[in-house]
Protein backbone atom coordinates (compact mmCIF):
# COMPACT_ATOMS: atom_id res chain seq x y z
CA UNK A 1 0.00 0.00 0.00
CA UNK A 2 1.47 3.38 -0.92
CA UNK A 3 1.77 6.36 1.44
CA UNK A 4 -1.27 8.26 0.17
CA UNK A 5 -3.52 5.20 0.28
CA UNK A 6 -2.39 4.46 3.83
CA UNK A 7 -3.04 8.06 4.91
CA UNK A 8 -6.50 7.95 3.29
CA UNK A 9 -7.32 4.74 5.14
CA UNK A 10 -6.21 6.12 8.51
CA UNK A 11 -8.07 9.36 7.77
CA UNK A 12 -11.21 7.28 7.39
CA UNK A 13 -10.62 5.23 10.56
CA UNK A 14 -9.21 7.91 12.83
CA UNK A 15 -11.15 10.97 11.76
CA UNK A 16 -14.08 10.47 9.38
CA UNK A 17 -15.52 7.49 11.30
CA UNK A 18 -15.03 9.08 14.75
CA UNK A 19 -17.72 11.73 15.24
CA UNK A 20 -15.69 13.89 17.65
CA UNK A 21 -12.54 13.81 15.51
CA UNK A 22 -14.65 14.68 12.51
CA UNK A 23 -16.29 17.54 14.41
CA UNK A 24 -12.82 18.91 15.25
CA UNK A 25 -11.84 18.47 11.59
CA UNK A 26 -8.76 16.36 12.34
CA UNK A 27 -6.75 15.62 9.23
CA UNK A 28 -4.36 12.66 9.13
CA UNK A 29 -1.12 13.82 7.50
CA UNK A 30 1.24 10.97 8.34
CA UNK A 31 0.95 7.25 9.07
CA UNK A 32 3.79 4.77 9.23
CA UNK A 33 4.79 1.97 11.58
CA UNK A 34 4.77 3.38 15.14
CA UNK A 35 4.12 6.89 13.92
CA UNK A 36 1.03 9.08 13.45
CA UNK A 37 0.61 12.72 12.51
CA UNK A 38 -2.50 14.91 12.41
CA UNK A 39 -3.37 18.51 11.72
CA UNK A 40 -6.02 20.71 13.36
CA UNK A 41 -7.10 23.99 11.76
CA UNK A 42 -7.62 26.96 14.08
CA UNK A 43 -11.22 28.07 14.34
CA UNK A 44 -13.23 30.39 16.55
CA UNK A 45 -15.33 27.64 18.19
CA UNK A 46 -12.21 26.00 19.62
CA UNK A 47 -10.92 29.14 21.34
CA UNK A 48 -10.52 29.26 25.12
CA UNK A 49 -9.74 32.94 25.42
CA UNK A 50 -11.76 35.12 23.03
CA UNK A 51 -9.57 38.16 23.70
CA UNK A 52 -6.38 36.52 22.50
CA UNK A 53 -7.86 33.88 20.17
CA UNK A 54 -5.71 31.20 21.82
CA UNK A 55 -7.11 27.66 21.49
CA UNK A 56 -8.54 25.99 24.60
CA UNK A 57 -6.67 23.02 26.02
CA UNK A 58 -9.53 20.66 25.14
CA UNK A 59 -9.07 20.46 21.37
CA UNK A 60 -5.36 19.74 21.88
CA UNK A 61 -6.21 17.03 24.43
CA UNK A 62 -8.64 15.36 22.03
CA UNK A 63 -6.19 15.63 19.13
CA UNK A 64 -3.24 14.25 21.11
CA UNK A 65 -5.39 11.39 22.45
CA UNK A 66 -6.49 10.54 18.91
CA UNK A 67 -2.99 10.84 17.48
CA UNK A 68 -1.40 8.70 20.22
CA UNK A 69 -4.16 6.13 19.66
CA UNK A 70 -3.48 6.09 15.95
CA UNK A 71 0.23 5.50 16.57
CA UNK A 72 -0.77 2.39 18.55
CA UNK A 73 -2.96 1.21 15.69
CA UNK A 74 -0.01 1.38 13.27
CA UNK A 75 1.84 -1.15 15.48
CA UNK A 76 -0.86 -3.81 15.69
CA UNK A 77 -0.18 -7.05 13.85
CA UNK A 78 -3.90 -7.70 13.59
CA UNK A 79 -6.77 -5.27 14.15
CA UNK A 80 -7.70 -5.28 17.84
CA UNK A 81 -9.76 -2.89 19.98
CA UNK A 82 -7.91 -0.74 22.54
CA UNK A 83 -8.68 2.16 24.88
CA UNK A 84 -6.80 5.04 26.50
CA UNK A 85 -5.64 4.15 30.02
CA UNK A 86 -4.11 7.51 30.88
CA UNK A 87 -2.95 10.64 29.16
CA UNK A 88 -0.67 13.37 30.48
CA UNK A 89 -0.37 16.69 28.73
CA UNK A 90 2.15 19.45 29.41
CA UNK A 91 1.07 22.77 27.97
CA UNK A 92 4.49 24.27 27.36
CA UNK A 93 3.36 27.45 25.61
CA UNK A 94 0.12 28.89 24.21
CA UNK A 95 -0.89 27.96 20.67
CA UNK A 96 -0.68 30.93 18.31
CA UNK A 97 -4.08 32.23 17.14
CA UNK A 98 -5.01 31.50 13.55
CA UNK A 99 -2.30 28.90 13.02
CA UNK A 100 -2.94 25.20 12.38
CA UNK A 101 -1.60 22.78 15.00
CA UNK A 102 0.29 19.64 14.03
CA UNK A 103 0.49 16.63 16.34
CA UNK A 104 3.12 13.92 15.96
CA UNK A 105 2.81 10.76 18.02
CA UNK A 106 5.07 7.77 18.44
CA UNK A 107 4.21 4.38 19.87
CA UNK A 108 7.63 3.41 21.24
CA UNK A 109 6.73 0.20 23.04
CA UNK A 110 3.91 -2.29 22.73
CA UNK A 111 3.31 -5.35 24.90
CA UNK A 112 0.46 -7.88 24.93
CA UNK A 113 -1.65 -5.69 27.23
CA UNK A 114 -0.32 -2.14 27.10
CA UNK A 115 1.02 0.28 24.49
CA UNK A 116 3.18 3.29 25.43
CA UNK A 117 3.13 6.47 23.39
CA UNK A 118 4.47 10.02 23.42
CA UNK A 119 3.51 12.99 21.30
CA UNK A 120 4.23 16.64 20.63
CA UNK A 121 1.99 19.36 19.23
CA UNK A 122 3.59 22.27 17.36
CA UNK A 123 3.05 24.84 14.60
CA UNK A 124 5.40 23.26 12.09
CA UNK A 125 8.67 23.23 14.03
CA UNK A 126 8.79 20.13 16.22
CA UNK A 127 11.68 21.72 18.20
CA UNK A 128 9.34 24.48 19.39
CA UNK A 129 6.39 22.55 20.86
CA UNK A 130 3.07 23.88 22.16
CA UNK A 131 2.27 20.75 24.11
CA UNK A 132 3.85 17.42 25.00
CA UNK A 133 1.88 14.29 25.76
CA UNK A 134 2.45 10.81 27.15
CA UNK A 135 -0.34 8.27 26.77
CA UNK A 136 -0.75 4.62 27.62
CA UNK A 137 -3.33 2.35 26.04
CA UNK A 138 -4.91 -0.89 27.14
CA UNK A 139 -5.07 -3.47 24.37
CA UNK A 140 -7.72 -6.12 23.83
CA UNK A 141 -10.61 -4.10 25.24
CA UNK A 142 -14.27 -4.46 24.34
CA UNK A 143 -15.63 -3.32 21.02
CA UNK A 144 -14.67 -3.31 17.41
CA UNK A 145 -11.06 -3.22 16.17
CA UNK A 146 -9.82 0.33 15.83
CA UNK A 147 -7.43 -0.29 13.01
CA UNK A 148 -7.97 -0.56 9.30
CA UNK A 149 -7.12 -3.95 7.82
CA UNK A 150 -3.94 -3.00 5.98
CA UNK A 151 -3.12 -4.72 2.74
CA UNK A 152 0.56 -5.23 3.57
CA UNK A 153 2.63 -6.07 6.65
CA UNK A 154 3.57 -2.53 7.69
CA UNK B 1 -8.85 37.38 30.03
CA UNK B 2 -10.76 40.34 31.43
CA UNK B 3 -14.03 39.35 29.69
CA UNK B 4 -14.09 36.17 31.72
CA UNK B 5 -13.29 38.03 34.96
CA UNK B 6 -16.06 40.54 34.16
CA UNK B 7 -18.40 37.62 33.55
CA UNK B 8 -17.25 36.16 36.86
CA UNK B 9 -18.19 39.38 38.67
CA UNK B 10 -21.63 39.40 36.97
CA UNK B 11 -22.15 35.71 37.73
CA UNK B 12 -21.30 36.29 41.39
CA UNK B 13 -23.71 39.23 41.61
CA UNK B 14 -26.52 37.15 40.10
CA UNK B 15 -25.47 33.97 41.93
CA UNK B 16 -25.59 32.24 38.53
CA UNK B 17 -22.36 30.40 37.85
CA UNK B 18 -23.58 29.12 34.46
CA UNK B 19 -22.74 32.53 33.00
CA UNK B 20 -19.02 31.75 33.21
CA UNK B 21 -19.25 29.37 30.26
CA UNK B 22 -20.74 32.08 28.03
CA UNK B 23 -17.38 33.83 27.75
CA UNK B 24 -15.56 30.73 26.46
CA UNK B 25 -16.27 29.77 22.83
CA UNK B 26 -14.96 26.22 23.28
CA UNK B 27 -17.18 25.64 26.34
CA UNK B 28 -20.23 26.78 24.35
CA UNK B 29 -19.31 24.56 21.39
CA UNK B 30 -18.78 21.55 23.67
CA UNK B 31 -21.88 22.36 25.76
CA UNK B 32 -19.78 22.35 28.93
CA UNK B 33 -21.10 24.61 31.69
CA UNK B 34 -20.88 24.89 35.47
CA UNK B 35 -23.97 24.65 37.66
CA UNK B 36 -24.45 25.30 41.38
CA UNK B 37 -28.02 24.14 41.88
CA UNK B 38 -27.12 21.60 44.53
CA UNK B 39 -24.96 23.87 46.65
CA UNK B 40 -21.85 22.25 45.25
CA UNK B 41 -20.20 23.48 42.07
CA UNK B 42 -20.57 20.86 39.37
CA UNK B 43 -19.67 21.05 35.69
CA UNK B 44 -21.87 19.31 33.16
CA UNK B 45 -21.05 18.29 29.59
CA UNK B 46 -24.36 17.79 27.82
CA UNK B 47 -24.41 14.76 25.61
CA UNK B 48 -24.58 15.49 21.90
CA UNK B 49 -23.61 13.15 19.05
CA UNK B 50 -20.40 15.04 18.24
CA UNK B 51 -18.88 13.81 21.53
CA UNK B 52 -18.78 10.20 20.36
CA UNK B 53 -15.34 8.62 20.01
CA UNK B 54 -16.39 5.01 19.50
CA UNK B 55 -19.53 4.42 17.45
CA UNK B 56 -19.52 0.68 18.07
CA UNK B 57 -19.86 0.65 21.88
CA UNK B 58 -20.92 3.56 21.66
CA UNK B 59 -18.70 5.68 23.95
CA UNK B 60 -17.77 9.32 24.43
CA UNK B 61 -14.31 10.34 23.11
CA UNK B 62 -11.64 10.29 25.84
CA UNK B 63 -10.31 13.64 24.71
CA UNK B 64 -13.63 15.29 25.52
CA UNK B 65 -13.52 13.82 29.06
CA UNK B 66 -10.05 15.32 29.54
CA UNK B 67 -11.34 18.62 28.18
CA UNK B 68 -14.35 18.73 30.50
CA UNK B 69 -12.26 17.78 33.56
CA UNK B 70 -9.94 20.66 32.71
CA UNK B 71 -12.91 23.04 32.35
CA UNK B 72 -14.36 21.75 35.65
CA UNK B 73 -11.05 22.57 37.37
CA UNK B 74 -10.99 26.08 35.84
CA UNK B 75 -14.61 26.82 36.81
CA UNK B 76 -13.89 25.57 40.33
CA UNK B 77 -10.82 27.81 40.68
CA UNK B 78 -12.71 30.85 39.35
CA UNK B 79 -15.78 30.33 41.49
CA UNK B 80 -14.48 28.84 44.74
CA UNK B 81 -11.14 30.58 45.18
CA UNK B 82 -10.19 34.24 45.41
CA UNK B 83 -8.45 34.24 42.06
CA UNK B 84 -7.77 37.59 40.43
CA UNK B 85 -6.40 36.16 37.22
CA UNK B 86 -7.66 33.44 34.93
CA UNK B 87 -5.87 30.23 35.94
CA UNK B 88 -3.35 29.09 33.35
CA UNK B 89 -3.07 25.35 32.90
CA UNK B 90 0.43 23.91 33.15
CA UNK B 91 -0.34 20.22 32.84
CA UNK B 92 -3.03 17.62 33.33
CA UNK B 93 -3.00 13.85 33.78
CA UNK B 94 -6.22 12.04 33.00
CA UNK B 95 -6.95 8.47 34.11
CA UNK B 96 -9.64 6.68 32.14
CA UNK B 97 -11.53 4.31 34.40
CA UNK B 98 -14.58 3.23 32.41
CA UNK B 99 -15.96 3.87 28.96
CA UNK B 100 -18.37 6.80 29.04
CA UNK B 101 -21.81 6.08 27.65
CA UNK B 102 -23.72 8.52 25.40
CA UNK B 103 -25.34 10.52 28.21
CA UNK B 104 -24.36 13.69 30.13
CA UNK B 105 -21.07 13.73 32.03
CA UNK B 106 -20.83 15.57 35.36
CA UNK B 107 -17.59 16.62 37.06
CA UNK B 108 -16.54 18.05 40.37
CA UNK B 109 -13.14 19.51 41.27
CA UNK B 110 -11.29 20.23 44.48
CA UNK B 111 -8.07 21.98 45.33
CA UNK B 112 -5.51 19.53 46.67
CA UNK B 113 -2.91 22.20 47.36
CA UNK B 114 -3.13 25.95 47.02
CA UNK B 115 0.24 27.61 46.66
CA UNK B 116 1.00 31.26 46.11
CA UNK B 117 1.56 30.82 42.38
CA UNK B 118 0.68 27.19 41.71
CA UNK B 119 -2.48 25.23 42.48
CA UNK B 120 -2.90 21.46 42.32
CA UNK B 121 -6.46 20.42 41.48
CA UNK B 122 -8.14 17.01 41.45
CA UNK B 123 -11.24 16.48 39.32
CA UNK B 124 -13.56 13.53 38.93
CA UNK B 125 -16.19 12.81 36.25
CA UNK B 126 -19.15 10.45 36.39
CA UNK B 127 -22.42 9.80 34.62
CA UNK B 128 -25.51 8.45 36.39
CA UNK B 129 -23.70 6.96 39.39
CA UNK B 130 -21.26 9.17 41.24
CA UNK B 131 -19.65 6.17 42.93
CA UNK B 132 -18.60 4.86 39.49
CA UNK B 133 -16.37 7.59 38.01
CA UNK B 134 -15.56 7.38 34.30
CA UNK B 135 -12.39 9.48 34.54
CA UNK B 136 -10.29 11.40 37.07
CA UNK B 137 -7.62 14.04 36.57
CA UNK B 138 -4.88 15.90 38.39
CA UNK B 139 -3.86 19.28 37.04
CA UNK B 140 -1.53 22.17 37.88
CA UNK B 141 -2.50 25.78 37.25
CA UNK B 142 -0.55 29.01 37.55
CA UNK B 143 -2.78 31.48 39.37
CA UNK B 144 -0.58 34.54 39.61
CA UNK B 145 -0.41 36.95 36.69
CA UNK B 146 2.99 37.45 35.07
CA UNK B 147 2.90 41.16 35.84
CA UNK B 148 3.26 40.75 39.59
CA UNK B 149 5.33 37.59 39.56
CA UNK B 150 8.87 37.87 40.88
CA UNK B 151 11.67 37.82 38.28
CA UNK B 152 12.04 34.25 37.11
CA UNK B 153 14.86 32.22 38.66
Amino acid sequence: MDKDARIALFQQWFSDNIPHSKALGLKVIGASRGFASMQLEWREELVGNPETGVLAGGPLTAMLDGCCGMSVATMLKAPEPFATLDLRIDYVRPAEPGKPVIAEAECYRITRSVAFTRAFAHHGDAKDPIAAAAGTFMLGTKGKPTRPPLGDKS
Amino acid sequence: MSALLERLAEARKEGNVARLAEAIPYARWMQIAPENGTGELLTRMRFHPELIGNTFLPAIHGGTLGAMLEMAAIFHLLWETETETVPKIVNITVDYLRSARPVDVIACAKVTKQGRRMVNVFAEAWQEDRSRPVATANAHFLVKSDADAPPSL
